[in-house]
């Protein structure tokens, strides 16, 4: 069998996994795995960018929170019928991509981290600024009558998890799609040598602006998302650490890799829900798992299972 | 000379705070023949090539390529009209495996096309001799195996004028017989200007030679003309008794 | 109050934020200067210092100057030894790599700021100051009756702040002395200008990088020891430090002493009359934009000097 056949029968395997866990699971952790699964949507945009092309961010807090917002406002405030307003979250995030793109692309290395995390942080106060719309850090809820696509309701347990199902398997099969195209493949030339890629006549510039674009469109996916299955849009997901948990999922579960950040989600949310129980200082957790994996296993789960196990892991 | 010529400098300059590392260059690169460029060290051979292909910006005067002035282009859209350039320090995507790294430089050009990325891919990897590596992480190869695959990763564009930055250095003595068989196969088929310091791979493949010296161009001629010159001899060839 | 009065006071205010900056970036400074490491986790040696000093200064008890100044004196080696044993046990194994730096000090942070939350717990507690005495400050106008001095009800400071801006002011020129006439000053400059010809000189590196990772944090810790009596122990107080030590290192000019210094004055005082004058959240807004646009188009700094 061939690496490409191993690895579509993988995703579809994935996938088939998730629908019959929907089936089998109690209620309350067929709950968590949808949430599970919209936050792995935007894992899977955060890693485009840092597993694939090599870019930390550290601001993509705002991109998340830009889907968000701007799903959330235009459907509360604006009165936009839901696919619309999810439409306009996904764009916004796409456009703030863009223009952060233009600015912070211009850095590289620590720069960029610093900056993306200046930017971030600047949208965090913008929301607490605009109070008189977002509700700044107390947020607001979004009313489970307006939470309604086509007489579908997507509050029910069911209705959620369908929906998170789907947009996951877009977004899953679509980016296990792109990294393999010319364009994937000279993303991750540019993250192995970004100077070699531009002396191969690539347009090393134009390719990172184009990955950082998608990588927040799909943040924004994941945010819009967010509020629409959980009916909540509130400041706490414009924060850094909002900024830093796709970044310790992607560690976790394999930059680089596929099905890394799932897979980093599911460890993550599972810790930190178990733990979570026992103290109330649960992100003492992240830190340790952060420390842990940078010093013994800088390539995650996914990245050491490549290494040792299966090397045809996409 | 009597060649038409495919690429040319002119007045190309470029200065580093006071010091002038390449003043007033006029250069012309005869189309299908492989021409040397040679120079003691710090007689800003790399930076020149660095002008030329776009990696250095030039303080001033102009690059032409194929009748077009390039002066101002960046580098990766030079790359797209033909030139090719390979590293004096050895630059590889060492994570990759050795077939990714030839098909990405194959790939811009054959793109979606993926039976004759494929066939591009082996036909190069054969010719410069190391098509049974393929699947070998590109990292894990030995120093000269990595020299190999960078010039592989220059052919597999099929660039119209092919820069070498010194690709023997480091390489072992049979390693350099195999690359001027591999240079001199390729004459008529590209255009090829080679940076070297090693005099025996510049005199068995070089039709035409510029000598470099202190940023200025010393003397121009073939080979034998080179070998005769009073001035190069003084400033050059002196120093290395074996030429 | 008058505007000239309300200005003076917010001007006050701004030095005791500067001199409590000034501390802290340095301490930022310093790491990046010399090991190239970005310390997000520098906040939390700040957060540290204060929390620490909480507990030496209750520890003791009777007056408070005697607690104070034995948390002067213990509270920054603590944090200093604490944060030496995080670059040995972490930042050295992978080798200060730019990018696992940042992620293993995130790491670190979130360890030092829960493992604080389970055993300082949530509240926020404060430190009594040595010494307190409020004093009323004189303003000057020239009036009907020619010049004349009086005192604008509500302008005035403590002892306090003053001994702060002071003591501040103190502690930097003594580091200046370290850093320009001392052996380890020495060592220090030249492992900057280049770690492995440092080494080659029989430098011992490795070692002095812990000792820099851990003055810079013990910086961090005198600056929160000092500020302590005046804003209460908090473990989240060290996330506006760090955000506000990145703003003065960059606008500095990375690594950048002297730039650093500049940079602390220069936000310290305009934090404290900003904000006395607009709303905080604008200011905060317009402070982190400026840092990310000096970073995208001079990223040599402000006050830093144009790369060659």
């Amino acid at each position: 069998m061939t690496s490409s056949r191993k690895s579509t029968l993988l995703h579809l395997g994935v996938l088939a996994l998730l629908v019959v866990l929907f089936f089998v699971l109690p209620p309350y952790h067929a709950g968590n795995l949808s949430r599970i699964m919209v936050l792995a949507i935007y894992a899977m945009g955060y890693n485009l960018l840092f597993g694939y092309t090599g870019l930390l961010s550290l601001g993509h807090a705002m991109f998340f929170a830009a889907g968000m917002y701007g799903f959330g406002l235009t459907l509360n405030l604006g009165g936009w019928p839901v696919p619309l307003a999810f439409v306009a979250g996904v764009v916004c995030a796409g456009a703030l991509a863009l223009v952060i793109g233009l600015l912070a692309l211009r850095t590289a290395g620590v720069a960029f981290m610093i900056v993306t995390l200046m930017f971030a942080q600047t949208g965090y106060l913008v929301v607490l600024y605009f109070g008189t719309y977002t509700r700044g850090d107390e947020g607001f809820v979004i009313q489970q009558a307006q939470r309604m696509l086509g007489g579908f309701d997507l509050t029910s347990e069911t209705g959620r998890y369908v929906t998170a199902l789907i947009l996951f398997a877009i977004c899953f099969l679509g980016l296990a799609r792109l990294v393999q195209t010319p364009f994937g493949r000279t993303l991750v030339a540019i993250r192995e040598n970004e100077e070699r890629t531009r002396m191969l006549g690539y347009d090393a510039g134009s390719h990172k602006l184009r990955a950082l674009i998608i990588s927040g469109a799909v943040s924004g996916v994941a945010g819009a998302a967010y509020a629409l299955l959980f009916g909540y849009v509130g400041a706490t997901f414009a924060t850094v650490q909002y900024s830093i948990f796709p970044l310790l999922w992607v560690l976790l579960g394999g930059a680089g890799t596929t099905i890394g950040p799932l897979i980093g989600v599911f460890f993550m949310f599972y810790l930190i829900d178990t733990s979570s129980t026992y103290t109330n200082a649960y992100m003492l957790i992240a830190g340790v798992v952060l420390v842990l994996l940078t010093v013994f296993a800088p390539q995650g789960l996914a990245g050491e299972l490549r290494k040792r196990v299966f090397k045809w892991l996409p | 000379m009597a060649a038409v010529s495919i690429l040319e400098t002119r007045g190309l300059t470029k200065a580093y705070g006071g010091v002038l590392a390449n003043s007033d260059v006029n250069f012309k690169l005869a189309k299908g023949k492989v021409t040397a460029l040679i120079g003691p060290n710090g007689a800003g051979k790399s930076t020149f090539v660095g002008m030329v292909s776009g990696r250095t910006e030039a303080t001033s005067g102009q690059v032409f390529f194929e009748g077009q002035d390039i002066s101002h282009l960046p580098a990766h859209k030079r790359m797209q009209l033909g030139l090719a350039y390979t590293f004096q320090i050895t630059s590889i995507f060492p994570g990759l495996s050795v077939h990714e790294n030839v098909a990405l430089a194959a790939r811009r050009k054959l793109g979606k096309d993926s039976e004759a990325l494929e066939a591009k891919v082996q036909a190069v990897l054969t010719r410069v001799g190391i098509a049974d590596r393929a699947e070998q992480i590109a990292g894990d190869l030995s120093y000269g195996h990595q020299r190999i695959l960078e010039i592989a990763m220059g052919l597999a564009q099929d660039p119209h004028v092919f820069i070498l930055d010194e690709p023997t250095q480091g390489l072992a003595e049979s390693e350099v017989d195999d690359f001027i068989k591999l240079v001199r196969s390729l004459a008529g088929e590209t255009t090829i200007l080679l940076i070297e310091h090693n005099m025996k791979v510049v005199m068995e493949t070089a039709d035409f030679i510029t000598v470099l010296d202190q940023g200025m161009v010393l003397a121009e001629g073939t080979p034998a003309e080179i070998h005769a010159n009073a001035d190069v001899q003084a400033a050059y060839l002196g120093s290395t008794p074996h030429a | 109050m008058e505007f000239g009065p309300h200005l003076m006071l917010a001007s006050l205010e701004g030095a005791v934020i500067a001199a409590i900056l000034s501390l802290t970036a340095m301490g930022l400074s310093i790491v990046f200067g010399v090991m190239r490491v970005v310390n997000v986790a520098h906040g939390e040696f700040f957060m540290l210092g204060a929390v620490l000093a909480w507990y030496v200064t209750s520890a003791l008890g009777g007056h408070p100057a005697l607690g104070f100044v034995a948390a002067l004196l213990i509270v920054p080696v603590l944090v200093a030894a604490i944060a030496a044993t995080a670059d040995r046990l972490i930042l050295k194994r992978i080798n200060y790599d730019a990018d696992r730096t940042i992620v293993g000090t995130i790491g670190i942070l979130y360890i030092i700021q829960q493992t604080t939350l389970m055993t300082f717990g949530p509240d926020a507690r404060p430190v009594e100051a040595p010494f307190n005495t409020r004093l009323s400050l004189p303003w000057f106008e020239f009036g009907e009756n020619g010049f004349a001095m009086f005192w604008p009800w509500g302008l005035s400071t403590t002892s306090y702040k003053l001994f702060v801006i002071a003591a501040a002011v103190v502690i930097l020129l003594g580091l200046w002395m370290v850093i320009t006439r001392t052996k380890i000053g020495l060592v220090m400059r030249a492992t900057q200008q280049d770690s492995e010809m440092a080494q080659a000189f029989g430098v011992p590196v490795g070692t002095v990088y812990s000792l820099v990772f851990g003055l810079g944090a013990g910086l961090a810790a005198l600056g929160a020891v000092l500020v302590v009596p005046i804003q209460q122990a908090h473990y989240l107080m060290g996330h506006d430090p760090l955000l506000l030590s990145f703003i003065v290192v960059i606008i500095g000019g990375l690594g950048s002493l002297p730039g650093t210094i500049v940079a602390a004055i220069l936000i310290g005082m305009s934090d404290g009359i900003i904000s006395v004058f607009f709303s905080p959240t604008i200011a905060k807004i317009i402070a982190t934009l400026l840092v990310a646009m000096v970073l995208v188009f001079r990223p040599q700094g402000l006050l830093g000097k144009t790369a060659p």
